[in-house]
Formats: structure tokens, sequence, C-alpha cells
């Protein structure tokens, strides 16, 4: 394979140098470079984006690839293909797994099946509390010596204030970000979905929008007593967007993503119990997902990440109140974006590409998320415009828990291209 | 009257058209008169397997369902959810499959999640008629709720009807709210604010926590027994306190007009959310919707499997 790639005649989108323009990229040994040798060109490996998008590949501050873990659901292997198919070249793990990465041991074996079988960057996540019980701090050092980039509560938020305000002053020692899930698990024992006139409808417990935004609160307080970088999860519902809108305008530093499921559908479209759209924080109103796209647009929100979390066939497929919670994302995440952000609502793609990639990469300080001449050649090629329907058996995720299965999007990943090295987004991995 | 009926399944009332209303209450009002002249109609049912699959417990429902399978002389199986290999780990796809690989015609389903007539439907090509799910849906008691009082008030159009209770973990108060608002009656609900939320209002109903105010202009009360079951330790003080502020008792009946019926599901809770005496009352038709009961599923048995085999939807009496 040739040390070298020139892509040619694309459109390069690349928000942190203000590049938007077309523009051949130039890669060598694994980096992009300013320009290759008339004898670098000849051997360099040719790659048309004639009327594509060429941007930094993007980079997902929330997914789970189900390892170590049921192998039924995801694998590294299954994960990182998906991940590259969605134009993801770098992505975080939370630590929710099976044993949970709470300790060195299991965080070090996570990263040796990296290292074998992943074909995009994955950085692990440590566990914010032991067992993540919310009861006693995890070993954020050794989780870091290990290669934790950020702790996270994800899926089991911390509950107790005394624990998170120790557990963030103690992460703020050792510069990690702190990855939260904003939720009062008090209010939402056995609820199902978003609380309102749908839940009343269909009968499913209801899970108040105050569950969030009262997390949503107490983590921002907390956030300005310890100084800690706090990265808030999957934030759902409009009175969040106002509590994060004015906590940003006191100057206090906290960041907050959304996930593109919460971009695009509602709670009305749980009618008909489709378990697919079962999610953790649920689907909320029509004005909750408003308030999102208003939140994004302002800088309230900060960037999208994917939200990926895989389930077999037969967990999602039964009755509602039965199945998991999460959906299987990173396949469609850039499509939903690019869907409701450009063509729905108008926003630029340079504007989308820093939501998904240059914005991610910064908070959590990975070298990803530009074209800046020097950095690791992480690309996505991708045309806006492309109609395509994703079908379960074309999908490379292990699991086919999508909710947009058989549902026309607008935007599709081209390519792919990690440390100068173009993934096969074809082929179907070995699991 | 042609009779109108294009349903498979019975899951939720949101499906039916008024017209298939009616024409489940026409095909009950000929099965009640031939059951009264002590005849049995001549069901396309005769021999055919019905399945009573009751996962959740139930005793009036499951009962009033067999009877009226058996009127219409169809072979009833009644699994229930203690016997059923649901508590050995099999899901409900397989065990509604093994249903109908075994040949079963049709099945009833009562089910404690939200929504698992919905998913069976999706999995099983066999008519299913949901006896109640979760907080969902129970859409042949409110049939029959509704043929009852159109019995007792003479139309729906235009009445008052007001169902006191738990309304947050009722699937009988949603169904009857569905179909009554459907049926052109004016519907209030009342009771506990915590169990009475506001948010009902978003579907047409008047919400209201005065009482006298709930019961003095209503054609007819529909009474909810309190679901201990479901309840946790928030949503009201004590079964007491209840009985003391939403309890229907003599004094409180008189603020009723004098016409006014009296309605229960059952099991009725005596002296909690009913003074004994007033459930044996002459404004009771507690009973009378026990037997309209039968006809009604009757009725619907009938119409769904008459729909999806292709037959008569006119019953031979």
């Amino acid at each position: 394979m040739s040390a070298y790639l020139w892509i040619q005649n694309g459109h390069l989108l690349d928000p942190a140098n203000q590049i938007d323009e077309i523009q051949d990229l130039y890669v060598a040994e694994g980096h992009i470079v300013p320009q290759l040798s008339e004898a670098q060109k000849n051997s360099a490996k040719k790659l048309n984006a004639q009327g594509l998008m060429v941007a930094p590949g993007l980079v997902d501050l929330n997914a789970r690839l189900g390892y170590p873990g049921p192998s039924h659901r995801e694998t590294i292997a299954t994960g990182t293909q998906a991940a590259a198919a969605g134009g993801f070249t770098s992505l975080l793990c939370m630590p929710d797994t099976t044993p949970l990465c709470d300790n060195a041991g299991t965080l070090q074996q996570l990263v040796d099946k990296v290292i074998r079988d992943a074909c995009i960057r994955v950085y692990p996540t440590g566990c914010l509390t032991k067992g993540l019980a919310g009861a006693a701090l995890a070993p954020s050092g050794q989780l870091q010596a290990a290669g934790a980039v950020a702790l996270s509560d994800s899926g089991a938020p911390t509950q107790n204030n005394e624990i998170m305000r120790r557990a963030l002053e103690y992460a703020h020692m050792f510069d990690m970000p702190v990855l939260a899930q904003s939720q009062d698990s008090s209010m939402t024992d056995q609820a199902m979905m978003h609380e309102g006139e749908w839940s009343l409808r269909l009968g499913l417990k209801g899970w108040p929008k105050v569950a969030e935004s009262i997390m949503v609160a107490r983590n921002v307080i907390l956030a300005e007593l310890t100084q800690a970088q706090v990265h808030l999860q999957n934030i759902s519902s409009a009175d969040s967007v106002d509590i994060l809108r004015r906590a940003k305008a006191r100057g206090i530093q906290v960041s907050a993503e959304l996930s593109p499921q919460h971009l695009a559908l509602t709670d009305a479209a749980l009618s008909t119990y489709n378990t697919n759209l079962k999610l953790q924080p649920p689907l909320g109103n029509e004005k909750d997902r408003r308030a999102l796209i208003e939140g994004l647009k302002d800088g309230t929100l900060d960037c999208i990440a994917s939200g990926h979390s895989p389930f077999s066939s037969h967990e999602k497929d039964c009755e509602f109140a039965a199945a998991p919670f999460g959906v299987g994302s990173l396949e469609t995440c850039l499509s939903v974006a690019l869907e409701i952000l450009h063509h729905q609502e108008g926003c630029s793609l340079s504007q989308i590409i820093n939501w998904l990639s240059s914005t991610p990469a910064k908070i959590c300080q990975l070298p990803a998320g530009s074209l800046t001449v020097g950095m690791p050649a992480d690309i996505c090629v991708f045309d806006p415009n492309e109609k395509w329907v994703p079908q379960a058996d074309q999908l490379q995720s292990k699991s086919k828990n999508s909710p947009w299965i058989g549902t026309t999007l607008r935007g599709r990943v081209k390519a792919c291209i990690v440390g100068g090295k173009q993934i096969d987004l074809t082929s179907t991995p070995a699991s | 009257m042609a009779l109108t009926w294009k349903q498979k399944d019975l899951i939720e009332i949101g499906a039916l058209s008024c017209d298939e209303i009616n024409t489940i209450f026409t095909v009950a009002k000929q099965f009640k008169e031939s059951a009264q002249q002590g005849t049995l109609p001549k069901s396309p049912l005769a021999g055919r397997t019905l399945v009573n699959l009751f996962l959740e417990p139930s005793t009036r429902t499951r009962l009033a369902f067999e009877v009226a399978a058996k009127k219409l002389q169809a072979e009833v199986i009644t699994i229930s959810g203690a016997s059923s290999s649901l508590t050995k780990g099999e899901s409900l796809r397989d065990t509604a499959q093994n249903m109908a690989a075994l040949q079963a015609d049709m099945i009833i389903m009562r089910h404690s999640a939200s929504g698992a007539p919905n998913y069976l439907s999706q999995v099983v090509n066999l008519p299913i008629i949901n006896g109640g799910d979760g907080a969902h849906a129970h859409p042949t008691q409110a049939l029959l709720d509704a043929f009852t009082l159109k019995e007792q008030l003479g139309q729906i159009q235009g009445k008052k009807i007001t169902i006191l209770g738990d309304i947050l973990y009722s699937r009988v108060a949603r169904s009857n709210m569905e179909c009554l608002l459907k049926l052109g009656a004016e519907v209030t609900i009342a009771g506990p604010s915590t169990l009475v939320p506001q948010g009902f209002a978003a579907l047409g109903v008047r919400v209201c926590y005065d009482l006298r105010a709930a019961l003095q202009d209503a054609d007819a009360v529909m009474l909810l027994r309190i679901q201990h079951e479901r309840q946790a330790a928030t949503h009201f003080p004590s079964i007491g306190e209840y009985t003391s502020m939403f309890g229907l008792n003599q004094e409180r009946a008189q603020w009723l007009k004098p016409d006014a019926i009296i309605m229960h599901p059952g099991p009725i809770n005596r002296g909690v959310e009913i003074d004994s005496e007033l459930a044996d009352s002459d404004r009771s038709v507690i009973l009378q919707q026990v037997t309209n009961g039968i006809m009604v599923r009757m009725a619907c048995i009938h119409l769904c499997y008459a729909y999806h085999n292709g037959l008569p939807l006119q019953p031979e009496l």
C-alpha cells in the first residue's frame, strides 16, 4: 500500500481552520501534509472526491461497543466497523461494560482488545464511582494510567451530591473530563417514556423531564464549585437547555451534548410501542426537540454524540416494558444530523462538522477534529445529499436496534480514512 | 342496518370507527335477545379453539370471555400466568407462535405490560382480543360499559359521564374515555390529583378535584377500584383518607341527579370506593354490566373471527 494519499477535487470542510472550499488534500505516512512531491503524487493512492465533502473524521463522545460484555450485541470489531461506516474515526466508549471499567485490570483488557480488533481510534473511559454504585470513588488515577481519557457515570447516574462533588474534585486533579448523565433516579423508577400526553395515552409510566433538569442544575452548580471539567451527556429537555444557557451566560465552564435521536424524534413516535425508540433519557415532546435545536444553534449545547447502545434482536423483540433502553446509532448519526440540521434547519455543513468532530475532539483533548498539517490523517468523505435507506442486513453493527431501518435519510458516508488508511466500509468483520 | 367491521384484532378503542362500535352494539343486542329466548346462535366458531392467555391475575374478565366463547360453541383453553412457560423464560413471541402452531384460532390476552397485545398482533397472524394490557387499554370493558349506558340512558351522545377514582393506573378509565368521547359524551374524570393528572385534559376530558362538582350534573358515575398493587406509597396517604375524600357514600350520592346511575367494572371494594348499600341499590347497574359483558364479548369474538376468515358478519341466530 502506498504511503501517500491524494484526495482530489473534494470540497474541504475544516471548521477548525476556517476552510470551506474545493481543495485537494494530501496525506503522507498517516499524517496530513501541505503538498506531495511529483514523485509522491505519482505513487500516491488517488481518491476522487468530486462532488463530495472531505472533512475531519467524526468524533463520538458517547458510544458503547459491548466489550467486555455479551458478544452477541457487539464486538470491538463490529462496533468500530459500524463507527467507520458512520464516518467516525475516534470514539469514547462508555465504562458501563460487563464487568465494569472501574479498575485498571478491566481497562487494560479493553485496551489490549482495541489494539487487536479496532479499525478506528477507541478511547476508553473509566467509571466515576466504584461499581457505578455512586457510593465510593473509583481509582481515577489508576484508570487514567491504564488509558482512560475521561470518567463517566453513564448508565448509572450518580445520585449522592457529596460523592459527585468529591468525584469531580478528584478528577480535576488529574485533568480528566467527567462525562455526567443527569438523572434523578428516584423520579424515574420503572418509567419508560417522556411523561406527557403520549405516556398517558399509551399507559406507559412517565419519565418526568424534571428528573433530568434537577440533576443538570446540580451538576452545573458542582462544576462551578469544583472547577472540574464537566460534560453533560445526552441532554433531552427544554428545561435543561434553559438551565445550561443561564449557566454559560454566568461563565460556568460546562459542555453538553445531545443525540441525533433526540434531534429528530419525539414521544409521539412511540405510539406503536416500537422498542427501538426506548431511550434513556426518553424522547421528549416537540417543544423539547425545538429547544435542543435552538440550543445547538446558539452554542448552549456544544456537540452531537451518537449514544450508540447495541442490543440484539431477541432482546428488543418483546413487550415494551421488557425491552432494554438504547438504540444503535453510529451508522446513521451523520445522516440524521444532516437531515435535520442541514436539510431541514439550514445549518451549514461546516457547523455540522464542528458539532460532530472539532468540538468533541476539543472537549476531550483528542488528537482529532481538524485537517491541520501534521495531524493524523483521520478523514470522513461524505455526500450530503445522497439518499439511502438503512437496511438491517446492511448495517455493520452486530445489533440491528436502529430506529432508522426502512427510513429514507439524506447524506451518506462515502469513505472513512484512519491514519491515512482507508477502511473498507463494505466488508463484514469477523465477530 | 348494514354491519360495518374491518378489524382482525380488537386491541384499543382508537382503532374503531363509530360505525364499528355501533356494529358491536347491534350484534351484542341480537345475542342478548336470543339468550333471553333461551337459544344459542349457530356460530362459525363451533369447534374452533380459542386460547385465553391470561398472564396477569383475573377472575371476572377471564370468566366472561370463557362464557362468551362457550356460548359461541368454541373450545376454550385457558392459560394463566402461573402455568405458562413464560415463567420458564419463554418469550411472548415463542409462546404465541406455539399457540398458532397448535392450531389455535384466536387469542384473548391479558398482560401486565402496556402494548403487549399490539406486539402480539405483529408476531402471529391470528385474531387477537385484548383482555387488558397494563395501564393501556381494556376495550371490551369500555364497550360493555358503553353498551350498558346506551341501554340505561337511551343514548350516549351529549350525556355527562363522570369517572371517579384511580385514573392514572387504570386501563378501564383510558378505554372508557376514548370510547365515550368518540360516541359524543362529555367526560369528567375525578379523584386525587396524584392519580388524576391534569395532563389528561389534553385527551379531551374535564379534570375535576371537587367531588360535588364532578357528581352533580352527571348522568352516570363510573367508579374505579383503588389498585393497591399498582400504587407506590407516594400517590396517596391511605385507603382511609381516600374513602373520606372520594368514597361514594349515601350522603354524596344525594349530590347526584335522581336518575343518575352508578357503574363499576369490578371487583368492588365495599366500604372503600363505594358504600355497600349503594352498590346494591337501584341506582347501581353493576350486575347488568357483568351480564352485558358476556354479550359484548360474544360480539367482539364473533366479528373479529368472521372478518379474519371472510365469513358473514351477521350471526345466524
